[in-house]
């Protein structure tokens, strides 16, 4: 189903310098009760968020300091359970990419599948974006789909990998579906020779 | 030439499934059998609904309510409102769609990874997902099986295929004697302490050797359940004579001659002699014993009789600062042995460790003797075929002697999402396969361990090494 069009975003960026953040992390299980996809992010790292009683805690997503639409975090970011809620999360959070300098697979696959783009670059560069956050959290990233980098107000710059697919999908707001259903036809046959 | 050239067994069964390859985009992946349970369809059925679209072929799904269903007084009506709306809402869509539904109080409900198998609805050779991340135990049977979002659960829905990269290969060779207490769980918790819950990221594996020949049915499903605990995005085991006599038979397996024409195909599933890994990994099953987990993921193990890691033994600066937040969540100090920890709670489920073979194990370490009086035990089958049997053989009764609470099948403590939490604080040996914070229940903890280090804490009230009960 026809996306926002997402070709170059410019945006300040809340730090995350966590490695290893998995997906009950992310959205606690607790949470993936809804039948909708909508409303998730009220969730997004709620018990880093919020004490069992609704209290604010001291996490980043709660200080006014830190706001934009590109989460940067440790490595291995989105380990653990398959749950797409947490893209979802991440999504309805207002997060448009996530950087870090390694992805869980799943979650990679998930969170490109929800119009959120992760980035991924080198171990280096991620701690140069957190020290840049840490100096100004204002500072401007910019995130260029077309010639895949990503770039800081300091002109620092990093090229990323995305593949051509889903970088056709991205910039033109298709989704997977409207690939397969164009090739309805050549699975149906498939089915017959093979059921 | 290329057609000869010698192909792993994982390459075989997906290029049997392709039905579109284009360079630069991922391949179209013919789907064989989908399953499907409450918590990652609802909005899958939303998309369908919006588009305007039915089920490509109906046959192909099976559904099943599992994730929070409640495990005692399964005729009432759920209580819980989230949970309760989610089992009516897959009703409804499996009503509206056409779909096959083991709901609950069918004689074939359960854990969607437990029923798969024992209704003969997983074969080798096949192609099988599901929106839950241990799809990976139907690899057993060698079949390619693996989790998916529910964007793909959507896809498979709406075109029975999904898009796909293929995985690199990896493969696991584990060969030797078992020692004595030791069983399949501690198998892959060994593998999973040695190459981290990160390990295997990227990789489809596939596991060898004379130690996995000589597992049963049920054991190697345990093993490639937790295939997605090194971060692989499966495991398979190549099917033999274990695989066709535990098929047969099985309610939707196919029968009589049928059945001896695909076995001779079946035969036919394994890696060529020369075909190339990307990666081998060996083990030697005499260096394996019981293991338990101490930390918050499942890389976090070691033997029973070791002591914990300290900051200096470990390498890696990210898995020092693990360890730290780790412990710290788990109320554990670096250093210290975990033999001897009294805990509260024992949890003996999920579909790693919730099909007959692992009720009859508990059963027969437990028979006559009483659990430990401040410990609460559960179990809980996999699957209403396995409670059944259970009861027919009496386990039940065993059950009942030993103050055990056998209660119905469903997920239940495996992830807190059900009525069945491990409160705050508490801790739980449990025979599931996670323990990442708050798997259990808000701020709960969990020991991962095998069905018979899981009856020993029962018993004793404690962690304990099961040699010396043996
Ligand atoms: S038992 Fe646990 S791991 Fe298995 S399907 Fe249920 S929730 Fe997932």
């Amino acid at each position: 189903m026809a996306k926002d069009k997402f070709v170059i975003l410019k945006s300040s960026a809340v730090p995350l310098p966590i490695e290893n953040v998995d997906t009950d992390q992310i959205i606690p299980a607790r949470f993936l009760k809804a039948t909708t996809r909508e409303g998730f992010g009220e969730n997004l790292f709620r018990d880093w968020r919020y004490t069992p009683d609704n209290q604010p805690k001291d996490f980043v997503l709660n200080n006014s300091t830190y706001s934009g639409k590109i989460l940067v975090a440790g490595k291995n970011f989105g380990c653990g359970s398959s749950r797409e809620h947490a893209a979802w999360a991440l999504h309805d959070f207002g997060f448009k990419v996530v950087v870090s300098s390694f992805f869980a697979d799943i979650f990679k696959g998930n969170a490109l599948n929800n119009s959120v783009l992760p980035v991924v670059v080198s171990e280096s560069f991620l701690q140069t974006i957190f020290t840049e956050i840490e100096k100004n959290p204002q500072t401007e990233i910019t995130v260029d789909i077309e010639n895949q980098t990503i770039s800081l107000a300091n002109g620092q710059s990093e090229t990323f990998e995305i593949n051509a697919y889903k970088k056709t999908c991205l910039m033109n707001g298709y989704d997977d579906i409207d690939y397969l259903l164009s090739l309805n036809e050549e699975i149906r046959a498939f089915d017959l020779v093979n059921s | 030439m290329m057609a000869n050239k010698p192909k792993t067994l994982f390459d075989k069964i997906w290029d049997k499934h392709v039905v579109k390859s284009q360079v630069g985009y991922p391949d179209v992946i013919f789907i064989d059998r989908h399953f499907i349970h409450e918590v990652t369809s609802p909005q899958a059925f939303d998309g369908l609904r919006k588009r305007g679209i039915q089920v490509f072929n109906r046959q192909r799904t099976t559904a099943t309510a599992d994730h929070n269903v409640p495990t005692k007084d399964q005729h009432l009506p759920i209580k819980e409102a989230l949970s309760r709306h989610q089992v009516e809402t897959l009703r409804k869509n499996c009503q509206e769609f056409g779909l096959e539904l083991y709901d609950l109080g069918h004689p074939f409900q359960g854990i969607v990874h437990i029923i798969g198998p024992e209704l003969g609805l997983t074969l080798p050779g096949m192609t099988i997902v599901c929106g839950d991340s241990h799809t990976s135990t139907h690899g057993a049977f060698g079949n390619i099986a693996f989790g998916i979002g529910t964007s793909e659960v959507e896809q498979v829905l709406a075109t029975q295929c999904i898009l796909q990269y293929k995985p690199k290969r990896m493969k696991i060779e584990i060969n030797g004697k078992l020692g004595k207490g030791v069983v399949s769980k501690d198998i892959i918790l060994y593998i999973i302490s040695k190459i981290s819950a990160s390990g295997a990221t990227g990789y489809f594996v596939e596991y060898a050797g004379d130690t996995i020949r000589n597992l049963s049915m049920e054991a190697r499903m345990t093993i490639c359940n937790m295939s997605i605990e090194m971060g692989a995005r499966g495991g398979l085991i190549a099917p033999d004579e274990t695989t066709f006599a535990y098929i047969k038979g099985r309610k939707f397996a196919p029968q009589g001659a049928d059945f001896e024409r695909l076995v001779e195909e079946w035969k036919a599933l394994k890696t060529d002699e020369d075909a190339e890994f990307d990666r081998v990994l060996t083990f030697q099953a005499e260096d394996i014993a019981p293991m338990i987990t101490y930390g918050t993921n499942p890389g976090m193990g070691i033997k029973i009789t070791d002591r914990i890691p300290t900051q200096a033994e470990l390498q890696d600066i990210s898995e020092q600062n693990s360890l730290t937040k780790s412990l710290a969540y788990m109320g554990l100090e670096a250093g210290l042995p975990l033999l001897g920890k009294a805990i509260d709670y024992v949890f003996i489920g999920s579909c790693t460790n919730a099909r007959i073979e692992d009720l009859r194990l508990v059963a027969d370490f437990v028979k006559g003797k009483q659990k430990a009086e401040n410990v609460e035990v559960w179990v809980i089958p996999g699957s209403k075929q396995v409670e059944k049997q259970a009861i027919a053989e009496g386990l039940d009764k065993i059950f009942a002697e030993a103050g055990f609470e056998l209660r119905s099948p469903g997920c239940s403590a495996c992830l807190g999402m059900n009525e069945d939490k491990v409160p705050a604080g508490k801790y739980c040996v449990s025979t599931s396969n996670r323990n990442f914070e708050g798997r259990q229940g808000p701020q709960s903890r969990t020991f991962l361990a095998s069905p018979l280090t899981a009856a020993v804490a029962a018993i004793t009230g404690k962690v304990g090494d099961v040699r010396e009960f043996i």
